[in-house]
């Protein structure tokens, strides 16, 4: 089935090459057309796959994991870690006496790895001199678009337990 | 170029269903692009409003193709 071309018994190529000059305006535009055309074909299969990978995706299951004990890290201190795999490097800080916050350590802008800056009281990014919120994770300032993935925490038997991420991209 | 006032309305009509399809794709191409950012970032509710209309906005560039195909048989047929 042919859509893009009417029902003809005149061969393509005498179509697409007349021997009017006048004409050649017309083949011109047709075939410029038929180029808009498959390019709009082509961003609507691209939005019905972005639906399909939504349509597919399942909520992820995180691991219960044991991150340090509540008296491990002093006050102002960090820790790095994994979670939820090994591949997955996150911070845990100590902001207060009992007051703890994990992020996932990679940069929302391009992965790099961010510190606790502790005079500032705020994360940063060394490459690109991305800061965030040690509250909250959100943006303070530099290329990052998005906040920081926070890693739920959990206290339990004198641990602190990650029990999910949240706000991570896909 | 010598040409004919029918061979001129048909060249005019076809300019005008041009520019109306590029327009529909420069919005396409934003609803795309906005779409798969908002996917990214995590968000999916924008993905199925997104994938309907970028289907209409397809369906409107093809009946606008149509119509340049019919303009140009019926011009060139004299």
């Amino acid at each position: 089935m042919n859509w893009f071309r009417k029902r003809s018994s005149t061969p393509l190529w005498r179509d697409e090459f007349s021997v009017y000059t006048a004409d050649e305006s017309y083949v011109t535009r047709r075939q410029f057309s038929k180029f808009l055309t498959l390019t709009s074909f082509g961003m609507m299969v691209g939005n019905l796959w972005i639906l399909a990978k939504s349509l597919l995706h399942r909520e992820a299951v995180y691991p219960r994991t044991a991150v340090a004990g509540l008296e491990e890290i002093p006050v102002g201190g960090v820790k790095i870690f994994n979670y939820p795999t090994s591949n997955d490097p996150c911070i845990l800080v100590r902001i207060g006496a009992d007051n703890y916050s994990a992020y996932s350590q990679k940069c929302t802008h391009l992965s790099c790895a961010v510190y606790y800056e502790r005079e500032q009281n705020r994360l940063e990014c060394p490459c690109h001199q991305g800061y965030f919120s040690i509250a909250d994770g959100s943006v303070l300032q530099g290329p990052p678009q998005r906040p920081l993935p926070r890693v739920a925490l959990e206290k339990q038997n004198g641990q602190l337990v990650a029990i999910r991420m949240e706000g991570e991209s896909v | 170029m010598n040409t004919s006032p029918p061979q001129k309305r048909g060249l005019t009509a076809i300019d005008g269903a041009m520019a109306l399809i590029v327009v529909l794709l420069m919005v396409q191409i934003w609803l795309l692009s906005a779409t798969l950012e908002s996917y990214l970032a995590g968000y999916r509710d924008a993905a199925a409003p997104g994938a309907i209309i970028s289907f209409i906005l397809f369906a409107a560039c093809y009946a606008l193709y149509r119509f340049i195909d019919r303009v140009d048989s019926e011009v060139r047929k004299g």
